[in-house]
C-alpha cells in the first residue's frame, strides 16, 4: 500500500472508540421544539435532515473518499430514540475491559442533562419494555432467548445495484411518481402512504445536501491547500460531491463516494442491526471499473487505492455501543458489513471478473477488522476463485469466508422469492440470507436451544434463575423412553417459541408505528411503489429470523441421555439429574459420558439423527408464522458471541458441559468433541437441511501445516466443494494453532493484530472476552494424517 | 461371508497418502522392525495393552477399552466406514488408501476389501513395504489402483540392520511389480543419518532409473511418533534427531528428477 493509505490505515488503527454526543443534541434539540407538528415519517424525516445539516464534517488528510458518521473516525454516535443511556450505562461503557468506548466528561454532561430526561420513556427500548408481559420478560432475563430491536433498529439489508443506475433526483421523481397515483377517493391508507412518500422526499433532498455542504467545504480546503496535487484531488472531491447522491455516478470513484453517501444516511437515520453493506460490490462496480479502464481514466493502481480508501471508512465506523445483555450476544466493535464477492450473476452465469480478484488483494492487504468480507461460491465459479480466498485465510486472518451461492439460491426460492432476485442476492451479516436490496430480513434475537432441555429436565424449572418459567411437561424420572423425554422437550419448545414470537408481533408493531426509516426506505424495493416504510412491510420480502443457537450441545445433551440412560442403562434419570446438580465431580460416569458417548459432529447417524430432529422441530415451530409486516419467521443457526452468554446463564448439561461454559457455536459441534476430523464433520452438518433455513454457520479450526503445499490447498478447494455439493451454506476456516492462540491469552500485547474467526465474523483475539479466547481455543484443531 | 481381519485406526481426510481426499485403513502387524517407525503400534498383529492413565481424544470409541490399540473387524465394517466419505472422494479424484503396518500380511482380508471397494467404484491405494510373497502382490495387483512402494535403503547389510529384514524380495516384487503395469508410485522416507548418504541415494537412483513408475515420493523424518514410543513402553532410538531442512530435501530431489522421474516432496 501506498503512503497515504497507510496513514490513513494507521489513523484507522489507532483511532480510540469514543462516544459522540452530537447527533443526541441535535435529534433531541430538534423533537423538543417540533414534536407533534407533524405525522410520525415526516417528523423523522425532519429530523434525519435536521442532523445532516448541522453535523460536523469531516475531511482526513489526505483521504480521497469523504464521509464519517460521527465528527472524527470512530467517534461514534448514539440513537436516544431508541436506546437512553444512563449515567451507569455510559460509565460501564467508558470503564469496561472488552469493547469500551471512552465517554469524556463533556459528552457525559449533555447526555445526561439534555438528552437522557427528555428521552426517558419515549425511547424504544423503554417502550417495548413497557409493552411486553411478564412471560416474556421472564423468560428473556432467564436467557431463553434475546430481542435484536430492545436497542437496535431493524436492520438488516443490503444494497442492490440501483444506486449505480439511479441519482437521488431519479429516486425522487420516483416518489412523485408514486405520490400521483395515490387513490385518494377509494385507498383507505392513502393519508398514511403521502406522509411516507412526503418523509422519503425530505429524506433524499437531506442526503443530497449532506453531499452539498461537503462539497463547500472540500472546496474551501482546497482554496488553502499549498500542495498542488493535493489542491487538485479536493477540487475533484468537491466536484464529484456536486453529483453524487443527486444524480448516477459516471465513474468508479463516483459510484464509491455515491455508496458512501449512502451509507452514512443509513446508519446516521438509525443504528441498524446488522449494518447496511454494499452487497456485490464486484458486481456492481465492475461496469465502471471496466469501462474506466478502458477509456484510460483509471488505472489498476488508483482503482486498488480507491477501495483500500473505501475499506478504511468501513473501519472507522464501530458498531454502535451496546449495554447489558445485547453487549453480551454481540461483544465487538464489528459491525456486520460482509462484501459479497463472486457467485453468479442475474442471469445465473459466472460472477467472478477482474474487479474480484482485485477486491480480494484490497482484504489482503489492508487486513482490517471492518468491512467483513465473504466469497460466493456456486459450482458456475473457478477453483482458481476458491484458491485465491484460500490464500487469504491461510494467512490466519479469518477472512474471506466462504458460502454457498446455489444453496442460497435455493434457501431463496424456497421462501418464494424470484430466481433473479435470489441471484442478485447472497448473505449479510454473519452468514443471513437475503435478497439485495428487496427484503428487510430482520434478526429478532437468539433462541437459546440446550437451555429449553434444561427446563425440560426440571418439569419447567429453571434452576439457574430459580424460577418456573416453562409449562409443567411432567417429571423425566417418570419418563420411560427417549420418544416421550423429546416429546416433552417439544413441547416446551413451542411453549417459548410462542413467548418469543409474541414479543416479536409486539415489537415490529411498535417499530412500524413509531419509528419509521424514510431514508432506508429509498434504497429498498419496493418502498417506494407501495408508499410503505421499510419498517411496515413495505420491502418486496419482509422476513423475521429467530436464530437458534446450541445444536451441537442440545444434539450430544439428547444422545446422551438416550444412549445412557434409555439404551444402555448406564444410570437412571434421577441419577442423571443428580450428576447435573452436582456439576459432574470430575468422577467416571462424567468421563463416560464425554468420551464414551455418541457425539454430533463424528458422521454418526446415532447422534446426527437426534440434530436432525431438533433442527425439524425448531423448523416447524416457527417456519412460515406471519410477522408484523406481512411476511413470514423463518429459523437460521447462528451464534455471534451469544452462545457465550447463553452458556454462562445454562447449567451442567447431559453432554458432560459444565455449568456456566460456552455452549456450542452455529451448526458446529461441541469444541473438541469432533474427532473424525473434517469430512466426518462436514457429513454431520449436512444431515440438517440448510435449504430451509436462512442460514447455518460451521467453524472449522486448521492447523497451517494441513495448507503447507499447493496440493493442500487444492484438496481444501475440494472439501469445500463437497460441502457445498451437500447442501452446506457457509463454512469457515481459523488457520492458527491452539498453542498460538494459548500464548496470545497469556501475552496479549504481542498478538495486537491477531484475528480470529469468532462466529460468522472475525474480530481481534484479544478483544475477545476470556471465555470466548478458551472456547475458541478448545475448538478442535484438525491436523490431518 | 466377510472376513475378518486386525486394524489399529481408520484416518478421514487423510491427505499425504495418494491422490485426492482419501481414508486410510491401518492394518496392524508388521513383519519389518524399522527402528524409526512411525506407528509401533502396528508392529504386532493382534491388540495390544497400551499405558494409558486417561482417556484421549484420537482414541475415543464407544465400545472399545481405549487402553487397547487395535481392533477385530470385518471386512464389511471397514467398507461401511469408508464408503461414508464417497461424495469427497468423487470430487477431489480421492478414495481408500490400505495402510499398515504392513497391509499384504493380511493378504485375505486386504483383498477382500479392495474387492469391495472396486464393486464400490473407489480408487483405491495400498501403502507397502513390498515384503511378501510375489504371489501374493500379483492377487492384491489385480484389485489395486495405485501401490505406494517403500524403499529405504539399498544396501542389504544396512536394510536388515535398520529393518531387521532383507530387501533382495523387496527389490525383486518392486521389479516383478513394475513389470505387470505402471501403478507404482515409489516412497523413500528420508532418514536423517541412516539413509540421506550419498552412495545410498545413488544406489537407489540408479535401481529405478529403468523402473516403469507413476513417480517418486521422497518422505522427510519428523519425530511425531515419540509418545506413542513412551505409551508403548518401547525404546525410540531417534529421539532427538533432527529433520533435514527445506533445501537439503531439494537437493535430494534433484538428484532423483535428474534421472528423469517425477519426484515430490511430502506425500
Amino acid at each position: 500500500m501506498n503512503e497515504r493509505i497507510r496513514k490513513l490505515r494507521e489513523q484507522s488503527l489507532n483511532a480510540v472508540p469514543v462516544i459522540s454526543s452530537e447527533r443526541a443534541e441535535l435529534i433531541t434539540e430538534f423533537y423538543k421544539k417540533e414534536n407533534g407538528k407533524y405525522s410520525v415519517p415526516v417528523m423523522r424525516a425532519m429530523a434525519f435532515k435536521y442532523i445532516l445539516e448541522n453535523k460536523e464534517l469531516c475531511v482526513n488528510n489526505g483521504e480521497l473518499i469523504v464521509g464519517e458518521r460521527g465528527p472524527a473516525p470512530k467517534s461514534t454516535p448514539v440513537y436516544p430514540e431508541l436506546c437512553v443511556h444512563s449515567e451507569n450505562d455510559l460509565d460501564i461503557l467508558n470503564n469496561r475491559e472488552k469493547i469500551p468506548f471512552k465517554v469524556d466528561a463533556d459528552t457525559k454532561r449533555i447526555l445526561l442533562q439534555e438528552v437522557l430526561g427528555f428521552w426517558t420513556g419515549r425511547s424504544i427500548r423503554d417502550r417495548i419494555f413497557s409493552e411486553v408481559d411478564d412471560e416474556w420478560k421472564n423468560a428473556y432475563n432467564a436467557g431463553i432467548f434475546t430481542e435484536f430491536m430492545e436497542q437496535r433498529a431493524p436492520g438488516h439489508t443490503v444494497a442492490d445495484d440501483k444506486i449505480y443506475h439511479k441519482g437521488m433526483n431519479n429516486i425522487k421523481n420516483d416518489i412523485r411518481e408514486s405520490l400521483k397515483l395515490l387513490d385518494s377517493y377509494n385507498d383507505p391508507e392513502a393519508f398514511y402512504k403521502r406522509e411516507e412518500l412526503k418523509g422519503m422526499l425530505i429524506s433524499a433532498d437531506a442526503i443530497i445536501n449532506y453531499a452539498k455542504r461537503y462539497s463547500s467545504t472540500l472546496y474551501e480546503y482546497a482554496l488553502e491547500e499549498r500542495n498542488e496535487i493535493r489542491k487538485a484531488e479536493l477540487l475533484e472531491m468537491a466536484d464529484i460531491c456536486t453529483r453524487v447522491p443527486a444524480e448516477p455516478p459516471q465513474n468508479f470513484r463516483e459510484a464509491l463516494q455515491y455508496y458512501w453517501f449512502i451509507h452514512l444516511g443509513v446508519i446516521t437515520e438509525l443504528n441498524t442491526w446488522d449494518s447496511f453493506n454494499p452487497g456485490r460490490l464486484d458486481q456492481h462496480l465492475f461496469p465502471f471499473f471496466k469501462r474506466d479502464l478502458d477509456k484510460g481514466t483509471l488505472t489498476k493502481e488508483s482503482a486498488r487505492e480507491l477501495l483500500q480508501s473505501f475499506w478504511i471508512k468501513f473501519n472507522n465506523q464501530p458498531a454502535p455501543p451496546k449495554v447489558g445483555i445485547t453487549a453480551r450476544e454481540s461483544s465487538t466493535y464489528t459491525d456486520f458489513c460482509l462484501i459479497n464477492l463472486g457467485g453468479v450473476t442475474a442471469e445465473g452465469e459466472n460472477g467472478v471478473n477482474e474487479l474480484t480478484y482485485l477486491i480480494l488483494d484490497v482484504i489482503q492487504e489492508m487486513r482490517l477488522l471492518q468491512p467483513s468480507s465473504m466469497v460466493q461460491v456456486s459450482k458456475m465459479n473457478p477453483d482458481q476463485f476458491v484458491k485465491r480466498a484460500l490464500e487469504i485465510i491461510k494467512t490466519g486472518y479469518g477472512q474471506p469466508s466462504i458460502f454457498n451461492t446455489d444453496a442460497i439460491i435455493e434457501e431463496m426460492l424456497r421462501q418464494g422469492k424470484s430466481l433473479t432476485d435470489a441471484r442478485q442476492g447472497g448473505a449479510s451479516g454473519c452468514v443471513e440470507t437475503g435478497a439485495f436490496g428487496k427484503e428487510a430480513y430482520i434478526l429478532t434475537g437468539y433462541f437459546n436451544i440446550p437451555k429449553i432441555l434444561e427446563i425440560t429436565l426440571n418439569n419447567g424449572f429453571d434452576p439457574v434463575s430459580q424460577m418456573q418459567i416453562g409449562i409443567k411437561s411432567g417429571d423425566p424420572a417418570g419418563f420411560s423412553s427417549f420418544e416421550e423425554l423429546f416429546n416433552a422437550f417439544n413441547k416446551q419448545l413451542k411453549y417459548f417459541v410462542n413467548i418469543k414470537i409474541k414479543g416479536s408481533l409486539i415489537i415490529e408493531s411498535i417499530y412500524a408505528r413509531y419509528m419509521p426509516a424514510p431514508f432506508i426506505s429509498l434504497l429498498i424495493d419496493d418502498c417506494i411503489s407501495k408508499g410503505r416504510d421499510y419498517n411496515s412491510g413495505g420491502a418486496r420480502y419482509n422476513t423475521s429470523y429467530i436464530q437458534g443457537v446450541g445444536l451441537g450441545s442440545v444434539t450430544d445433551s439428547l444422545a446422551s441421555l438416550k444412549y445412557n440412560i434409555f439404551d444402555k442403562k448406564r444410570f437412571t434419570v434421577s441419577e442423571m439429574l443428580e450428576l447435573l446438580g452436582n456439576n459432574f465431580e470430575d468422577g467416571p460416569k462424567w468421563k463416560q459420558i464425554l468420551y464414551a458417548t455418541p457425539k454430533y459432529g463424528n458422521d454418526d447417524d446415532y447422534a446426527d439423527s437426534i440434530a436432525v430432529k431438533v433442527f425439524d422441530a425448531f423448523f416447524d415451530a416457527v417456519d412460515g408464522r406471519p410477522n408484523a409486516r406481512g411476511g413470514q419467521f423463518r429459523i437460521n443457526m447462528l451464534p455471534t458471541t451469544c452462545h457465550v452468554y447463553f452458556g454462562s446463564v445454562t447449567g451442567a448439561m447431559p453432554d458432560g458441559r459444565k455449568a456456566y461454559e460456552p455452549l456450542s457455536e452455529g451448526i458446529s459441534p461441541v469444541q473438541g468433541m469432533d474427532v473424525k476430523g473434517p469430512t466426518a464433520v462436514i457429513k454431520s452438518a449436512s444431515k440438517i437441511d440448510h435449504i430451509k433455513t436462512g442460514g447455518t454457520l460451521l467453524n472449522q479450526k486448521f492447523t497451517p501445516h494441513l495448507l503447507e503445499r499447493e496440493e493442500d490447498v487444492d484438496k481444501l478447494v475440494k472439501l469445500i466443494r463437497t460441502y457445498f455439493r451437500l447442501n452446506g451454506h457457509h463454512i469457515q476456516f481459523n488457520v492458527v494453532t491452539a498453542d498460538t492462540l494459548k500464548d496470545a491469552k497469556a501475552h496479549p500485547e504481542k498478538y495486537r493484530d491477531l484475528i480470529v474467526r469468532v462466529a460468522g465474523y472475525s474480530d481481534y483475539f484479544v478483544d475477545l472476552c476470556s471465555e470466548l479466547q478458551d472456547e475458541i481455543i478448545k475448538r478442535t484443531e484438525h491436523k490431518g494424517v | 461371508m466377510s472376513i475378518k481381519g486386525f486394524i489399529f485406526d481408520i484416518k478421514r481426510y487423510s491427505i499425504n497418502d495418494g491422490p485426492g481426499i482419501r481414508s486410510t485403513v491401518f492394518l496392524k502387524g508388521c513383519p519389518l522392525n524399522c527402528l524409526w517407525c512411525h506407528n509401533p503400534e502396528s508392529r504386532r498383529l493382534k491388540p495390544e495393552k497400551v499405558k494409558s492413565d486417561s482417556y484421549t481424544w484420537s482414541i475415543y470409541s464407544q465400545s472399545c477399552d481405549p487402553g487397547i490399540i487395535g481392533k477385530e473387524v470385518t471386512d464389511l465394517a471397514v467398507i461401511e466406514e469408508v464408503e461414508k466419505d464417497i461424495p469427497f472422494y468423487q470430487e477431489s479424484g480421492g478414495g481408500v488408501t490400505f495402510s499398515g503396518g504392513e497391509p499384504l500380511l493380511q493378504e485375505e482380508f486386504l483383498f477382500s476389501m479392495l474387492s469391495l471397494c472396486r464393486q464400490k467404484g473407489i480408487h483405491t491405494v495400498v501403502d507397502t513395504s513390498g515384503y511378501a510373497p510375489f504371489s501374493v502382490i500379483k492377487k492384491i495387483y489385480t484389485v489395486t489402483d495405485i501401490f505406494l512402494y517403500d524403499m529405504k535403503i539399498f544396501n542389504n547389510e544396512l536394510h536388515e540392520k535398520y529393518t531387521g529384514v532383507s530387501n533382495n524380495k523387496i527389490l525383486e516384487n518392486l521389479a516383478g511389480l513394475t513389470a505387470m503395469g505402471n501403478k507404482v508410485i515409489v516412497r523413500i522416507p528420508v532418514i536423517p543419518g541412516v539413509n540421506d548418504t550419498d552412495v545410498n541415494i545413488q544406489e537407489i537412483v540408479d535401481y529405478l532409473k529403468p523402473l516403469n513408475i507413476l513417480g517418486i515420493n521422497l518422505l522427510p523424518f519428523h519425530n511425531s511418533a515419540s509418545s506413542k514410543y513412551s505409551r508403548m513402553n518401547i525404546e525410540n532410538k531417534f529421539i532427538g534427531t533432527k529433520s533435514l531442512s527445506g533445501e537439503e530435501m531439494e537437493s535430494l530431489r534433484m538428484k532423483f528428477a535428474l534421472a528423469g522421474k517425477l519426484v515430490s516432496v511430502g506425500g
